[in-house]
């Protein structure tokens, strides 16, 4: 039953998905939703993930020297952790699980209660793809702006670090300085930002996806809102792993 | 003109809609009434395109809409227009944002002519002064003119109205009800128009169709339903001691036909 359930809603999914991304009825109209949508999902989110960022960077930095100080390891060991851990894991599968709840559950709530009160049949009654219309903007500006996200939370987890450094006395800021340039591997931020393409696509077309479909009143698109943030979780999650084993060895 | 011939559409086991006909007619004000659950809603999100059953035909000016390509719908959409029951205004546009936006979408006309056009139709509906806000702004009645100044941008031929009076007071319902029936004259289309409310019936119902438990049992007007001996009928439209008296009062002043 559940399989079948799974199955069903894997295969709608693609169905949805090849509607979303159909040729658009109007490109300039297109475009300009598509600039809002990088607004509303993307630049409207700096705030949080330059918040979050700095105070993660910064315990990461403090929980590093905790863990590592050891005569036999480099002082600067700790600024090299912390960059290597902000660009191989936090800066984008911790964010995207993060985002996963910000924006994940904005879209969700925002296309299931456009369902419920009748908006996106209005839009197909109108011969407008609704699906297109509403989703494509949504998933073209929000994967368009995660690497801008992806850089801001790198940029300030390492000041996190740094001001740990220029604050406390665990570390100094020369070492720390040091560390986060030492060993440096370019392809680690590429790496970071291909991941992240991957995640911001689950977020933005599943969460669209569990939206879209929602039946009945403000209690479903609650309930469609946290199946979206779950799923995405997941899948995020599961394609972490994937792309690590793709993009590392 | 709109004909409906024997349409069926179930949802799982529960058939909603047995083997509906009939004929809506361009130039009037035709109503579909009937109890909460009786299918209207499902008829008429049929005819729309929004709900597909399972057999039987529906033809818009002889166009047979379940036989048309995905590309035919979508023109003959264009051709629609349709007021929903909660007005279905999006959101984030403003009052003229939601009147511009079929305009942006389906013409090639400058933005001049489009605020032009959006202006008119929002004077039509007699809503001055509201283009800047939005929709959670205004009253229920003024969202459901301009969701009619919306359905009507594209000059339809086809409109379509789902409960235009649920939720507003009989004042403001009345005064949707002789916009309706004014656009609908004043334009020449199909206007259907799914209600139970009885003041609509009995003031602008120019043909009638009762749909009893998914089947239509009656078609008539505003006029032939005060002496219809259909009990069904009766008992829902005249549920009430006011109707009661209204039918009572309109027979015995009625003139004895020759």
């Amino acid at each position: 039953m559940l399989l079948t359930k799974s199955l069903t809603s894997f295969g709608r999914y693609w169905v949805f998905m090849s509607r979303v991304f159909a040729v658009p009825d109007k490109w300039r109209v297109m475009g300009s939703r598509t600039v809002f949508e990088i607004s509303k999902l993307g630049v409207d989110s700096i705030p949080l993930v330059m918040i979050i960022s700095i105070f993660i960077g910064a315990v990461i930095a403090i929980q590093m020297q905790l863990n590592i100080s050891s005569p036999l390891i480099p002082a600067y060991s700790v600024g090299l952790a912390t960059r290597d851990i902000v660009l191989l894991e936090f800066s984008n599968s911790i964010l995207c699980l993060i985002l996963a709840g910000k924006v994940g559950s904005n879209i969700a709530s925002e296309i299931g209660t456009m369902k419920v009160t009748e908006q996106i049949d209005a839009l197909d009654i109108m011969g407008v793809n609704s699906a297109n219309f509403l989703v494509l903007p949504k998933v073209v500006g929000f994967v368009l702006f995660m690497p801008v996200l992806v850089a801001f939370c790198i940029a300030t987890s390492l000041f996190g670090g740094f001001a740990v450094a220029l604050f406390t006395d665990i570390i100094t800021v020369s070492r720390y300085v040091y560390g986060i340039q030492a060993l440096f591997q370019e392809w680690y931020v590429w790496y970071g930002f291909i991941k992240s393409l991957f995640f911001a696509y689950v977020i933005a077309s599943v969460s669209s996806y569990f939206g879209y479909y929602v039946k009945g009143g403000a209690l479903e698109v609650g309930k469609a809102s946290t199946n979206a943030v779950v799923t995405s979780s997941i899948l995020i999650l599961l394609l972490d792993v994937v792309l690590t084993k793709l993009l590392l060895q | 003109m709109i004909e409906v011939k024997n349409v069926t559409k179930s949802f799982d086991d529960k058939t909603v809609l047995h083997d509906v006909s009939c004929v809506f007619e361009t130039g009037k004000t035709n109503l579909i009434i009937g109890q909460s659950g009786s299918g209207k809603t499902v008829l008429i999100k049929s005819i729309v395109g929004l709900l597909h059953p399972e057999q039987g035909e529906i033809l818009y000016d002889g166009r047979d809409v379940m036989r048309m390509s995905h590309d035919q719908v979508k023109e003959l959409r264009k051709e629609i227009g349709m007021l929903f029951q909660g007005s279905a205004l999006f959101d984030s546009e403003t009052v003229l944002g939601n009147v511009l936006f079929p305009l942006m979408m389906f013409t090639t006309m400058s933005r001049e002519e489009q605020l032009e056009r959006a202006h008119f139709c929002l004077d039509r509906v007699n809503l001055k002064g509201a283009d800047s806000k939005f929709p959670s702004e205004i009253s229920g009645g003024m969202q459901k003119r301009v969701a009619i100044a919306r359905a009507i941008a594209l000059n339809p031929r086809y409109l379509f109205c789902d409960e235009p009076n649920s939720g507003l007071d009989p004042k403001t319902s009345i005064l949707i009800d002789e916009l309706l029936s004014d656009i609908t004259h004043e334009y020449n289309i199909t206007t259907i128009i799914n209600t139970h409310d009885m003041n609509s019936v009995l003031g602008i119902g120019e043909n009638i169709v009762f749909i009893n438990k998914g089947h239509r049992e009656w078609v008539g007007n505003m006029n032939e339903i005060y002496r219809t001996s259909n009990e069904a009928l009766n008992q829902f439209v005249f549920a009430t001691q006011l109707f009661q008296r209204v039918k009572q009062y309109v027979i015995s002043h009625e003139q004895p036909h020759p």
